[in-house]
């Protein structure tokens, strides 16, 4: 995994010298104690030490996070969002790496306080100097007020807002709401990198302080027939006014506008243009900002990886970066685990895609269907904290599309008997449902049915780290707390 | 008159916040497998409704805001045929923010209290901002024969029934209407009102046959239905039944 790629192990090359960092004793008793904590957890397999190192560090000097960070010499980016944080961060971390940068962040998941405490621990040396030049941060969406303030960002990612979690968070405008208030500690020279064709994204984030940068597909040929039923903003957020859509892409992205009030899908200043989809293999496009276009390919596939890419490509150029070495950049990508990543094992190739709510889950129908029929599919959905405890959401999906698509379908995770309830009532025929709750099993009867096409996994997230345990068990992966 | 299922899905759009088509689909697969013919219709904000032109209508749930612009819809188009429709043998089921709806009032935690359709003698009180959500796996026992209904709720407010209603069932594990009293939902006449949220018929198919045996009964008195296999679902049922009665919610 390339989280670490990059950064030198002994911490060279901070850019700052021993005489411009004074010796704070109790932020270097925090940092010994946090990596003594991230070996110790480490050793004993307690899920790679991605929250406990800051949590202890955090104990022993609260100011831990805006110490680090205010050290990193080209300052800090958050990524906020439902969906396509890990996504958009890596993107962004692998352009800043080929331009020669030295990002520091945070590990995919570990996006609470707690985590990203952990990340700045990990990659600072005992005096405290980051060992890296640009903060690369994917925050909860709840952790925004808390965290963003600490880091003092220069540039704030939002991507999306679906429900997702609502059970940990309650409802969406809770989260909007979450977003606006972080603003007041936001500093007046922020730059915030908007997904502008996510209305409800473009009302939380349009009253920020600092410049708004926005970012969206313009290619009507991909918009949908007829909105989906898991849209989520059909009302406008000020009057209740429903929007009038000219299309969408997906769920509730697109060209809205609110007739009461007058709100419209702004023209984004970093667009999508001539998008050709290569169903589960990838995407080509043309970006266009200020003037400047590049034709980019990627192996990320579908729209929802169009708008991280975007996510991504605003932020760099916000950072400086110029348009034709971000598209040189983009090419040699390859994704972050789970998020469409591709590995061997056995000789058969398996694509994990991970499914977090209804309008993702719809996407990544489309795509994996994209070629034709599949002899089999692997779906697994838990209900863990992480994954979301409610599971009702499942029948938000149109799991219809596979009906007549596929040969068999076999189903995990602890949520297994709801998933394979709701694909018998798409139409799925009961004897192509199979209900296997052993990873190990459920993986080896999916393959089994692959033959020598590519299997298609589909798990909430800690399906995904399970299931990618065993593909590593069996050779496919390492783990991604060991590289 | 053929034997057919109508159903009228209020504010599929609006009200909609948690798998709550799950029982459309439900309702509509288990009557058209019995070789029932289903028609389903969606009323949404400013539409009128006939009360004799469906036998079951179903109200979502919806966060604070939507329910907000359903209410004043529903207290001004839809409560008099409504109320007709009930009088007349219809079925309404209201899950969630639509069961809150059905009541008498909600109070929210700030701002006017929200009028209901008073189809159900009760009312709703959100406690305020810092009060935990009531959120977690929900299990009930009915009153009657009936197995335990089993689901997932997600509320903010919570629920008191007057003398008028009575209970869905008595909490087996959960929080129910307002995690004190152990009773959940309500029931008067055929109005059922459950915080069950979202999809719960797919996982309690003898209570989906319970309402749509009493909806076709209305116009078809002593209607059976033949039984469904209902494998997938017992297993379903089977299987959160054993963790919740495990490690309760």
């Amino acid at each position: 995994m390339y989280h670490d790629e990059g950064i030198t192990p002994d911490g060279g090359g901070t850019g700052l010298s021993d005489r411009t960092v004074p010796f704070d004793l109790r932020l270097s008793a925090a940092i010994a104690l946090g990596k003594a904590t991230a070996t110790l957890s480490r050793s004993f397999h307690r899920g790679g030490g991605t929250t406990m190192p800051g949590r202890v560090a955090r104990a022993v000097e609260p100011r831990l996070v805006q110490m680090v960070a205010r050290r990193l010499a080209l300052g800090s980016v958050v990524v906020a969002g439902t969906n396509g944080k890990t996504t958009t961060a890596h993107v962004l971390a692998h352009i800043m790496r080929t331009l020669g940068h030295r990002p520091v962040h945070n590990r995919a998941g570990a996006n609470l306080a707690a985590g990203i405490a952990s990340a700045l621990v990990e990659h600072a040396d005992l005096r405290g100097r980051p060992q890296g030049d640009l903060g690369i941060f994917e925050v909860d969406e709840a952790t925004v007020p808390r965290v963003v303030p600490a880091l003092a960002p220069r540039v704030a990612v939002f991507t999306n807002l679906f429900r997702d979690q609502l059970d940990r968070y309650g409802e969406i405008d809770y989260i909007a709401g979450l977003w606006r208030a972080a603003g007041k500690g936001l500093a007046a020279d922020l730059v915030s990198v908007a997904n502008g064709d996510d209305p409800l994204v473009y009302e939380a984030v349009r009253g920020l302080p600092g410049r708004l940068v926005t970012f969206g597909i313009e290619d009507e040929r991909h918009a949908l027939p007829a909105i989906e039923h898991t849209a989520e903003a059909r009302y406008c957020y000020r009057d209740g006014t429903p929007y009038e859509y000219a299309f969408t892409y997906f769920g509730h992205m697109g060209q809205y506008h609110c007739p009461a009030c007058g709100v419209r899908r702004p023209v984004p200043d970093v667009a999508a243009r001539d998008l050709t989809l290569h169903g589960p293999d990838g995407a080509e496009l043309t970006i266009t900002s200020g003037g400047e276009a590049a034709r980019i390919r990627t192996v990320l596939p579908g729209l929802y990886n169009v708008y991280n890419i975007l996510a991504a490509v605003a932020a760099a150029l916000e950072l400086g970066a110029p348009l034709a070495r971000v598209g040189e950049a983009l090419a040699s990508f390859a994704p972050a685990f789970g998020r469409a990543e591709r590995v061997v094992v056995d000789g058969h190739e398996v694509q994990m895609l991970l499914v977090k709510n209804p309008a993702g889950f719809n996407e990544v129908l489309r795509t994996v269907l994209a070629a034709g029929p599949l002899p089999a599919v692997l779906i697994a959905i838990n209900d863990r904290i992480a994954d979301g405890r409610d599971v009702s959401w499942l029948w938000d999906v149109d799991v219809e599309m596979l009906a007549g698509q596929v040969g068999r379908v076999v189903v995990g995770g602890l949520r297994a008997e709801d998933m394979a309830l709701r694909l018998e009532y798409a139409g799925i025929p009961v004897e192509a449902i199979e209900v296997e709750h052993s990873y190990d099993r459920a993986l080896r009867r999916a393959l089994d049915r692959t033959g020598t096409s590519r299997l298609y996994v589909l798990p909430t997230y800690t399906a995904m780290l399970a299931l990618r345990g065993v593909l590593e068990q069996w050779g496919a992966v390492r783990g991604f707390w060991e590289t | 008159m053929t034997q057919a299922l109508r159903i009228c899905h209020l504010y599929p759009d609006l009200l909609n916040l948690y798998g709550d088509r799950g029982n459309i689909i439900v309702l509509t697969s288990r009557a058209q497998r019995r070789g029932i013919a289903v028609t389903v219709t969606e009323a949404g904000l400013g539409d009128r409704i006939d009360p004799d032109a469906a036998d079951l209508f179903f109200i979502g749930g919806g966060e604070d805001r939507q329910q907000r612009i359903a209410a004043a819809d529903l207290v001004n188009l839809k409560r008099g045929p409504l109320e007709a429709a009930v009088e007349d043998g219809a079925v309404v089921l209201a899950v969630c923010g639509g069961y809150q709806l059905a009541g008498r009032f909600y109070r929210p935690a700030e701002g006017e209290d929200l009028p209901g359709l008073g189809l159900l003698d009760l009312w709703t009180e959100h406690p305020g901002p810092g009060t935990p959500r009531l959120i977690g796996n929900l299990v009930i026992q009915p009153e009657g024969q009936d197995p335990p209904l089993v689901g997932f709720e997600n509320h903010g407010g919570r629920t008191h029934l007057g003398p008028g209603a009575r209970p869905l069932g008595r909490v087996i594990a959960g929080h129910g209407n307002n995690g004190k009293d152990g009773w959940e939902g309500a029931v008067a006449r055929r109005v059922y009102g459950t915080y069950l949220h979202g999809p719960l018929l797919p996982k309690n198919p003898v209570f989906a046959d319970r309402l749509i045996r009493e909806a076709l009964s209305r116009h078809f008195p002593g209607v059976a239905l033949e039984p469904l296999p209902d494998t997938l679902e017992a297993r379903a049922r089977t299987a959160i039944l054993a963790r919740v009665m495990k490690a309760p919610a």
